[in-house]
């Protein structure tokens, strides 16, 4: 028995040096690395926090960290509607459910590259929507956001709803599938309308799987890194960069890794204020 | 109440044309030859649809100065997959083992702090990896990009098994070491042969996860190593001159074909899989 218990701690030892090294000591590496002088390479002596003052004045970060909150509030406002409407809707019994669900979810399925390289053309001024729109007979017809320095962002929105609503959609219908049939029963006896039996009792039940969906695209929102990468470059200009892109180019081709580093902080910060709501709902719990 | 139904069908309908039109678009314009698509519609079903463009997309499209096509990186891809798949999956399955039925001291503290190291942007840490990965001499490998990958599956892959493990009765492993079989022997003969399902779940998961990584494969694959989507962002974003739309979509195909196909075949795992993925963001 003792030799057996042995053997379970021997198996997990990799796995806590590698979580104390990889996860938390590159962090804390990093974080270091922020309040030094380092520049193109490390340069451990302490600076306070001018790399952090040096970063919130740079221009290209001032845009790459406030479309993170534009982005941040369309793709979780839209994927969150999007996927709810598109659960209730499967939810109504209707025919064919398995073809809907398997079309809303397959680009899940796709990295962001496919999803961004897709989505470039779809939205391209050249082949995309506004070629066919002007082609059918409306020659002024314009759509060109992605090639736009104040449009492009929104156009991350639509690629990403694309790709994220299927989750929702998943996650929301698992929970809707939960709801106890008499709650249907006893509204329908009273003859309460459809849509109020959703809005009044049904979504404030599903409240938790709500938190969960807003936690987990917030928290994909923060990483957000390939899409933009794939779809505008983070382009025209730095229009459309994010900090996920801001932080890889400072790291490695503008190789200035403090002011990466502190960019990377600040990513880490707005992880954990995304998910201070999940924590929130966790800590509440407990002492019931 | 009939109006509501076809209203219903309608938005349901749209919105699969929604889901469905960018990667219809993609299969069209791959079949099209280049002249068809400067003068015609995206929207245009192809007139001689042919698989021209993706002949040139696998064996000659020209990522920078190479021009072997796509293929270098579905090999690359796949040489990186198997390994990184085989080695994250068992590494999951033991640490979940290990956590749930032996509850080691600290598991609960273990199983915490991989959470929350789950959601550390990779952004956070990748400096710091590269450098202990030159260090040890992995950086710009084969092996170095496998390590990464293995390394940041922990998290989901430990979780997802612990879950699994943890709804098993205590009394198989109790029952099990009364006949006198050890920690080993009861992961190979007991908890191996009842994790069939969950096992499908975790491979599917990572085999998506990884085929679609671009971030970790630029960083730590290096040039000659460089997996199927970094080579198709190269082939697609940095060509010089015109671009050859139909031979830029087969390559995008291509690399979304593997995930696909697993996608279509697998189902409920896959949904499964996303679901119990998505928990750790």
């Amino acid at each position: 028995m003792r030799i057996s218990g042995l053997a379970a701690r021997l198996v997990l030892s990799p796995t806590v040096l590698v979580t104390m090294v990889c996860f938390y000591g590159c962090a804390v590496w990093t974080a270091y690395i922020s309040f030094t002088k380092s520049s193109f390479i490390p340069n451990y002596t302490f600076n306070g926090l001018a790399q952090y003052e040096r970063l919130f004045a740079t221009p290209r970060w001032g845009v790459a960290y406030s479309n993170m909150f534009i982005f941040g509030i369309l793709l979780v406002v839209g994927a969150l509607a999007v996927g709810l409407m598109l659960a209730i809707m499967i939810d109504r019994n209707v025919r064919g459910e398995g073809f809907f669900r398997t079309v809303m979810l397959y680009p899940l399925s796709m990295s962001f590259i496919v999803t961004g390289l897709a989505w470039q053309w779809v939205l391209s001024p050249s082949i995309g929507v506004q070629h066919f729109v002007r082609d059918l007979g409306f020659p002024n017809f314009t759509f060109d956001w992605i090639a736009q320095q104040d449009r492009a962002i929104y156009t991350l929105v639509f690629a990403g709803v694309w790709h994220q609503a299927g989750l929702i959609m998943a996650i929301m219908l698992a929970g809707l599938r939960g709801v106890d049939r008499d709650i249907w029963r006893a509204t329908k006896v009273e003859g309460i309308p459809t849509w109020r039996v959703y809005l009044g009792i049904v979504l404030p039940m599903l409240r938790p799987l709500v938190v969960t969906c807003v936690v987990l695209l917030s928290v994909a929102v923060v990483k957000s890194y390939d899409l933009v990468v794939a779809m505008t470059g983070g382009g025209p200009g730095f229009a459309s960069d994010l900090p996920g892109k801001f932080v890889v180019d400072f790291s490695f081709e503008r190789a200035n890794i403090g002011q990466a580093s502190a960019a990377a902080v600040v990513m880490l910060g707005s992880v954990f204020a995304a998910l201070a709501p999940y924590f929130y709902v966790e800590l509440r719990k407990r002492p019931q | 109440m009939k109006a509501g139904r076809i209203g219903l069908y309608a938005f349901l309908l749209g919105a699969a044309l929604f889901f469905s039109i960018p990667l219809l678009i993609v299969v069209m314009t791959s079949l099209k030859p280049m002249p068809e698509i400067r003068t015609g519609s995206i929207f245009a079903l192809p007139l001689a649809p042919n698989f021209d463009a993706w002949v040139k997309a696998w064996m000659s499209a020209c990522t920078g100065l190479a021009c072997e096509g796509i293929r270098v990186g579905f090999w690359n891809s796949f040489r990186i997959l198997i390994p990184s798949v085989a080695l994250s999956v068992m590494a999951g399955a033991l640490n979940g083992y290990a956590l749930a039925q032996w509850k080691p001291p600290g598991a609960n503290a273990l199983l915490t702090a991989l959470m929350l190291g789950a959601f550390i942007p990779y952004q956070v840490i990748l400096y710091p990896m590269v450098k202990i990965l030159s260090n040890v001499g992995l950086y710009n490998s084969l092996p170095g990009i496998i390590a990464v990958h293995i390394i940041f599956g922990l998290p989901v892959m430990t979780l997802i098994f612990r879950n699994f493990y943890a709804g098993l009765p205590d009394e198989l492993l109790k029952a099990a070491r009364v006949d006198g079989a050890g920690f080993w022997r009861i992961f190979v003969e007991i908890m191996l042969p009842l994790s069939v399902n969950i096992l499908i779940v975790a491979v599917i998961l990572q085999v998506t996860g990884i085929w679609n990584d671009y971030l970790l494969g630029l960083i730590f694959a290096g040039r000659d190593n460089a997996p199927m989507t970094v080579q198709l962002n190269l082939i697609v974003n940095t060509s010089m001159g015109e671009q050859e739309h139909n031979v830029n979509m087969a390559a995008t195909l291509l690399t979304a074909l593997p995930p696909l196909l697993v996608y279509f075949a697998s189902g409920r795992y896959f949904v499964r899989g996303i679901t119990a993925g998505a928990v750790k963001g």
